[in-house]
């Protein structure tokens, strides 16, 4: 398995056919571990830290996590194959962007990354499509036992696993889903949204996880608590209490945007539509935001030719990184806009 | 109907001119009056929190509720421990304060006078843990403890370019591992 195979597919968890896929794009657990008695990233010579991603690497090679695995050496990796892995959401902008010897494995089905040496020693981190949390969750514990058995993770009575972050401290249990909310933006609800779910003790972040700001359309939803609650507590909490609520919001804005303001929303949808099938230029923000309106109008019926797995697979694949992967050249950002526009257009028109 | 059609153009934030994300109507006395911020001045004037509170954050609200404007008493009691500091890893409560990350594992008990009170504010209360416990915990903490300082050692053996010694230390960590 290399690199470049992923390019041309999207990841299982991006199919688009999960649970509750209208609005819920995709579930996300991790957990952050560190050896025992070693110090934490920031605090490790370079010696350690070589030292940690070789044995990291190897233990989690060896315990044959899954059926298929790649190790990317980050470190040794190019910027556009370092981009590709954030544009998959396999790693994060901060673990792409660092110095220092790190990695990330990844399955075959891109159903689990684990990063080797980002903020905590390792990040285990397991994805599906749509609203599956608890499946999600089960893998990451199987995960979590098989490397057990080899390593001894930092851990402490009274505070639990030891992160580098004390916001981590405990389960180091990261429970979140991405959603998309086009109605909830469109009708000016979303900030209401928002402080209903700071009240519940949830981070609400952008497309790209932390540090990304929650602009667009598309936003990522956690839990923030992580000491004093069990890991099926905290689970059970996000999955059946706060999701739902966000999922029925977003349901009931969509359906009194069609009531209310049918004409208007056609309009906006059958514009995007058409954008997306005749533009020649098209930079990624404006695809992103024609992307989102389509994939909301196919939700409810406006739009029949387009499937929301080939919209998914669209949003990944006019990325930056991706697109230069896919069509095997270097560009700038106009000679993209370009190339974009006519990716587009060629993807639609197979429909 | 205004509601949809405004949302797809760029607008700019009333206050500082940025691009505005956050679009509000308001029904005042029957006038219709329609504010476009940005998250900054959003988050200033109060209509909504910022969604996202990084480590640092907590870490200076913690530190403003503790300045000296407070009472004596209050301060004295709360007051940040800037005394302290990890003999393992060197690292001191103001360097995490500054950085957000800790050093190293011992931290957390080098520092508990300092990271209690920003535990429960990051943990809705919450100072002990009560999820799942590994079954390597059989390694105790004092184990835990006694590589970390081993390994230490080891970092100040090889800047002092005292091999013999770092050898010896290397031993010493395997041995300890394998135990």
């Amino acid at each position: 398995m290399k690199l470049s195979d992923l390019t041309h597919r999207a990841g299982e968890w991006l199919r688009g056919v999960g649970p509750m896929h209208d609005v819920v794009i995709s579930s996300r657990v991790r957990y952050a571990r560190n050896l025992a008695g070693m110090p934490f990233l920031s605090r490790c010579t370079g010696e350690q830290l070589r030292e940690l991603e070789t044995r990291l690497r190897d233990t989690v090679l060896d315990s044959r996590l899954a059926d298929e695995m790649l190790y990317v050496d980050v470190a040794a990796a190019g910027k556009l194959d370092r981009e590709l892995v954030v544009e998959r959401h396999l790693i994060s902008r901060q673990h792409a962007d660092g110095r220092h010897p790190r990695g990330v494995a990844i399955s075959g089905s891109e159903t689990m990354a684990v990063m080797v040496n980002e903020e905590d020693h390792l990040r285990i981190q397991v994805l599906r499509s749509g609203l599956q949390l608890s499946e999600a969750f089960e893998d990451l514990s199987r995960i979590d036992q098989l490397l057990e058995e080899r390593v001894s993770f930092a851990f402490h009575d009274r505070y639990g696993y030891l992160t580098a972050c004390p916001t981590n401290v405990g389960t180091g249990l990261r429970v979140s889903v991405m959603l998309h909310l086009p109605a909830l933006k469109l009708t000016g609800q979303i900030e209401k949204a928002f402080r209903a779910a700071k009240e519940l003790h949830l981070a609400i972040r952008g497309l790209y996880g932390e540090g990304t700001e929650a602009t667009g359309d598309f936003f990522q939803v956690s839990n923030q608590t992580t000491l004093g609650k069990s890991e099926p507590q905290i689970l059970e909490e996000f999955s059946t209490e706060m999701v739902p609520n966000f999922i029925d919001y977003e349901r009931k804005a969509r359906h009194a945007l069609l009531n209310r303001q049918a004409r208007a929303l056609e309009d906006r949808v059958y514009r995007a539509h058409a954008a997306l099938r005749s533009a020649r230029l098209i930079s990624s923000e404006e695809t992103m935001y024609m992307l989102s309106l389509v994939r909301l109008g196919a939700s409810l019926g406006l739009i029949k030719d387009i499937d929301v797995h080939t919209l998914n697979e669209l949003f990944l694949q006019t990325q930056p990184a991706h697109l230069q992967r896919l069509l095997n050249r270097e560009m700038d950002g106009q000679e993209r806009s370009a190339a974009r526009s006519d990716f587009i257009r060629r993807r639609l028109s197979q429909n | 109907m205004s509601d949809l059609y405004h949302e797809g153009m760029k607008l700019k934030c009333d206050k500082c001119g940025k691009s505005a994300t956050i679009h509000l109507t308001e029904i005042v006395g029957g006038q219709k009056i329609e504010k476009h911020l940005c998250e900054d001045c959003a988050s200033a004037e109060g209509i909504t929190v910022k969604s996202n509170v990084p480590i640092s954050q907590l870490l200076e609200d913690f530190i403003l509720q503790t300045s000296p404007s407070h009472s004596p008493e209050q301060a004295a009691q709360h007051a940040v421990p800037s005394d302290l500091k990890c003999d393992v890893c060197g690292m001191d409560f103001n360097e995490f304060r500054s950085k957000g990350l800790l050093g190293c594992p011992h931290d957390y008990e080098a520092f508990d006078r300092g990271l209690l009170p920003l535990l429960e504010r990051a943990h809705e209360g919450a100072t002990q843990h009560i999820g799942k416990v590994p079954h390597s915990a059989g390694d105790s903490q004092k184990k835990q403890n006694a590589l970390l300082r081993l390994r230490a050692e080891l970092k100040s053996a090889v800047s002092l370019e005292d091999y013999e010694r770092a050898a010896s230390l290397r031993d010493q960590i395997k041995e300890l591992e394998k135990s």
